[in-house]
């Protein structure tokens, strides 16, 4: 890209550097002024490399997506990282990764068992262009029944929403990174170095069919275990609060997920009504003489401007409030995942002591008893307490990152309606004064 | 001035003996007892004789030279006592009276037209249709709307009326209006359509908001009907007009059910004219109309399309508003898990921030519909009215045509019968040419009568359009400006609930 990058690919690079929902940054007040994720303002630009060298002052490991391409089937992000750490190579690196390396690099964490008691961030959702493919293909096969504008603006609009969901997606994998960066154990894992530094693909294929089908059976045996884990109850009252907590909060966050989509999309439809009204008064007005014509031109324009206003109350409701709930939805599952793995590693114990009276009883294997029991207990601990510091943290990233985004989607909602309402009162006045 | 002169063969004939009747159930020697049997309004075919005598004075209109000097001062006489006179209550049978009655008609038409040139259409005649009442249970039920009217006007004997009137009540109006006026080329107002679902749902008694929403589209639709046509200059004085909003109790009006005898024959007739308008090119000397029907075929298109876009956002904001709703219980229920107690108060604040925002799109999609959607459903229904008056034009050319073609034929056979010798076919023959002459004069006449009218309502309707199309749009934009606002009232009084989550 060495062209001058468009105001809309300013705004992508400035929304990197938002870090929507809490987990890149700690909850900085300070450093939440200076972003403004809309309207492209080329002083994002300039801020942000010195928000960088501010942040990298505190950070050790500092990640961003620099750039993100997408071609045919795949999205390839190039993944940028400064750090200050003396175990990485260079101080700078730059490597190109696709979503499946990613998804590679969150199984990994996942599996190793040193990390059980940490929430591990839940990994970014696969890119789904599926839509917006569809649409262009519709787009493409019904170019000879438009007319040259209605093609064009077609094209334009599904131009800006294919670059919204391309920004999102970019937000989401930054996101997920910068998480595992600021952890202090998860940032330090040899894998995340190979991730970010390893020059070569990481030759990780997608899972195939068999693989594939054994996570989905142990999707089922961990689904078992968690049913298992609800009618367990637990002797720490911390953890059975949280437990419940947890349950609850997660089946109500999904739930509000999926109505928060609803209305950003019945938001977009009437949009979409709106230009479709606009295009009609456009052609009442050319065959129209006199003060109407003038009057249905202006209709049309105003309809035109307001259309594009509500898509923005649409896309804003979308990234602020629908997808801070999809997230949480999904963070909420990753503590879930957490209280499960706790759980199970309490039953092992409870199992390795049941198992150590019984070898006692038998007065035999009593040591090898004894040593699984002294293990499993001591991983127990180990998970309890990292446990609850990190549901604490939990909590604090939650609400800041809904108090951050409820003053935003208030103050966008505001923006947009004062400006609504100024386009609205303008032409009211043109019109009147015929 | 013959006092109860009454005689209505004569009248219709000289309009058109030969030609189908353009009105429902005629045929040619349309006779009282005619119209009795088919319009079924035993105790009022008074008045529809009355009617006829409407329909008399306005060809007799100032601007026209007077082609039958004979019925300068046309008799309109109240036949029944039922019948109320035209501009007094206290009429009776009497010949002072009718004359009383015709002057003062004739004069209040002058002043109507003067009215209407000056300030268009303002007569101080309110109308509102309220309070939809079902009577009646099960499928015979039926739906009573109460219909208002307020006053000032002399020909009205009070200030306010309140009467009862269903639906098939309102389509008797339109068809007793098309049947008197459509065939001089006033356009009348379309009367709302049948709805069979819509009315089954609320017969059945189901209270659902569908139902709610066809009963007030239904209301609001009759209402706009009914105030349109009283705008009419001619229309608003029409006797049935006036009796429909005055009269207690009105006959009902079967013919308009769908299988009845005239519901039967309606359909024949449209069948019929469909067929006839493909054959009705009129050889135009005047552009103007050609134009005229061109522009207006291509208004009728975009409104059409117009229209679909509008569906389209109603439906869409009536979505918006469900999963506003329902967004809003969510956000609830989650403020109500959460522990954090100035997160849980904001997430609850937000809930209700949605509740009302849901209100304000169903509010505003109200205004979508009824604002915006009905008035472009309303003109696209009065541009096939405008169509039907094109289409009158086209018939009464083609019956002038004809009598010009059968004038000519008379002469030929005329001209034939001069070298055969019989002097008493002769002068039938003569006599045959001179009614010919009289029928091409009259075609003539009434050709250019219909032309004239159509011009003049033409304007009236494109001013009257220009009129309410900015208003609407104007008004339309206001109810989005009030969403706006209220909009950033509700997130203004939330911000500082977010602010202060710690």
């Amino acid at each position: 890209m060495g062209e001058e990058p468009s105001p809309v690919e300013l705004e992508a690079f400035a929304m990197q550097r938002s870090a929507p929902f809490g987990g890149a940054r700690p909850y900085e007040p300070a450093m939440m002024e200076c972003v403004d994720d809309d309207d492209g303002n080329n002083g994002n630009g300039v801020k942000t490399s010195d928000e960088d060298k501010v942040a990298a002052d505190r950070q050790p490991l500092q990640i961003d997506i620099s750039d993100a391409l997408s071609e045919k089937e795949k999205v390839k992000f190039t993944v940028h990282t400064t750090t200050t750490l003396p175990h990485f190579k260079k101080r700078e690196s730059s490597v190109v990764r696709d979503h499946e390396e990613f998804t590679w690099l969150h199984n990994v964490y996942v599996e190793n068992k040193d990390y059980a008691g940490i929430i591990i961030p839940p990994a970014p959702p696969c890119p789904d262009f599926d839509t917006s493919r569809e649409k262009l293909q519709q787009l493409g096969e019904g170019e000879a029944t438009m007319t040259k504008e209605e093609f064009a603006k077609m094209k334009q609009e599904l131009e800006a929403e294919y670059l919204a969901i391309f920004k999102k997606t970019v937000v989401a994998h930054e996101v997920f990174l910068c998480r595992l960066a600021e952890h202090p154990v998860l940032g330090m894992d040899s894998n995340l170095q190979v991730f970010l530094e390893y020059e070569q693909e990481l030759g990780v294929r997608g899972k195939n069919v068999k693989e594939r089908l054994g996570d989905f059976l142990r999707g089922f045996v961990k689904t078992a275990d968690e049913l298992l884990i609800v009618g367990v109850k637990d002797t720490d009252d911390f953890f059975e609060k949280e437990k419940n907590f947890i349950l609850e909060y997660h089946g109500r966050v999904k739930d509000s997920a999926n109505r928060a989509d609803r209305m950003t999309r019945a938001l977009k439809d009437i949009a979409e009504d709106y230009s479709y009204i606009s295009y009609a008064f456009c052609l009442l007005a050319t065959h129209e003489t006199g003060s109407l014509h003038r009057f249905f031109e202006n209709a049309s324009e105003m309809f035109e401007k307001y259309r594009k206003l509500q898509n923005r109350v649409a896309s804003d409701q979308d990234l602020k409030l629908s997808d801070l709930l999809k997230y949480y939805a999904r963070d909420t599952q990753a503590a879930k995942d957490l209280l499960y793995r706790r759980t199970r590693a309490q039953l092992d114990t409870d199992g390795a002591t049941k198992g150590l009276e019984r070898a006692r009883l038998r007065g035999r294997e009593i040591q090898v008893a004894e040593a699984l029991q002294e293990t499993t207990f001591r991983t127990f601990e180990t998970i309890s307490s990292t446990a609850r510091k990190e549901l604490a943290e939990f909590k604090q990233r939650r609400v800041a990152a809904f108090r951050k985004n409820l003053i935003e989607t208030a103050e966008l909602e505001m923006k947009h309606a004062r400006t609504s309402l100024q386009v609205l009162t303008n032409v009211l006045a043109n019109l009147k004064e015929r | 001035m013959p006092a109860l002169a009454w005689p209505p063969n004569k009248v219709k004939s000289r309009i058109s003996p030969d030609v189908p009747s353009l009105q429902l159930g005629g045929d040619s020697s349309r006779s009282n007892g005619m119209e009795a049997q088919m319009f079924d309004t035993s105790p009022d075919d008074a008045d529809d004789l009355f009617a006829e005598a409407t329909e008399e004075v306005s060809l007799e209109s100032p601007e026209m030279p007077a082609v039958r000097p004979s019925d300068k001062a046309p008799t309109i006489t109240p036949v029944s006592n039922t019948a109320k006179s035209v501009l007094n209550p206290d009429a009776t049978n009497t010949p002072a009276a009718a004359d009383q009655g015709a002057r003062k008609l004739v004069s209040f038409r002058k002043t109507s037209e003067e009215v209407e040139e000056s300030s268009g259409d303002t007569f101080d005649l309110h109308i509102s249709v309220t309070d939809p009442e079902k009577v009646g249970e099960g499928m015979s039920a039926y739906m009573a709307y109460k219909v208002n009217t307020k006053t000032t006007l002399a020909m009205f004997s009070q200030k306010n009326y309140s009467v009862k009137r269903r639906f098939s009540d309102f389509l008797g109006l339109h068809e007793k209006l098309t049947d008197k006026h459509a065939h001089v080329g006033l356009i009348v107002p379309p009367a709302p359509e049948k709805s069979v679902i819509g009315m089954t749902k609320v017969k059945v008694g189901k209270e659902d908001p569908s139902s709610v929403e066809f009963l007030e589209r239904r209301r609001s639709a009759l209402e706009r009907y009914l105030q349109r046509t009283s705008k009419h200059p001619t229309l608003m004085q029409d006797p049935d007009f006036r009796d429909f909003l005055e009269k207690d109790e009105l006959p009902r009006a079967v013919n308009t059910q769908a299988f009845s005898g005239a519901g039967i024959l309606r359909m024949v007739t449209k069948a019929a004219d469909a067929v006839n308008k493909m054959t009705i090119k009129i050889n135009e000397s005047d552009l103007w109309f050609e134009e005229k029907q061109q522009q207006f075929d291509c208004l009728d298109q975009q409104l059409r399309k117009l229209h679909i876009g509008i569906e389209s956002l109603v439906g869409h904001r009536k979505e918006l508003s469900t999963s506003s709703a329902a967004f809003a219980k969510s956000t609830a229920m989650l403020g109500s898990s959460e522990d954090n107690t100035a997160l849980a108060r904001a997430l609850s604040q937000l809930a209700e921030v949605e509740e009302r925002v849901e209100q304000l799109h169903a509010e505003q999609c109200d205004a979508d519909l009824y604002l915006f959607g009905e008035l472009i459903a309303d003109y696209i229904r009065l541009l096939s009215s405008i169509k039907a008056v094109f289409d009158q034009r086209g018939k009464c050319w083609q019956r002038w045509q004809d009598s010009q073609s059968m004038l000519l034929k008379k002469r030929e056979a005329e001209a034939k019968l001069q070298w055969v010798n019989k002097p008493d076919k002769l002068q039938q023959a003569k006599e045959e040419i001179h009614e010919w002459e009289g029928k091409v004069e009259q075609g003539e006449s009434e050709f250019e009568l219909i032309s004239k009218t159509i011009r003049k309502e033409l304007s009236r309707f494109e001013k009257n359009r220009v009129k309410d199309f900015k208003n609407i749009i104007i008004q339309y934009i206001e109810s989005l400006i009030n969403t706006q606002q209220q909009l950033i009232k509700y997130w203004e009084a939330f911000l500082p609930e977010a602010k202060a989550i710690a």
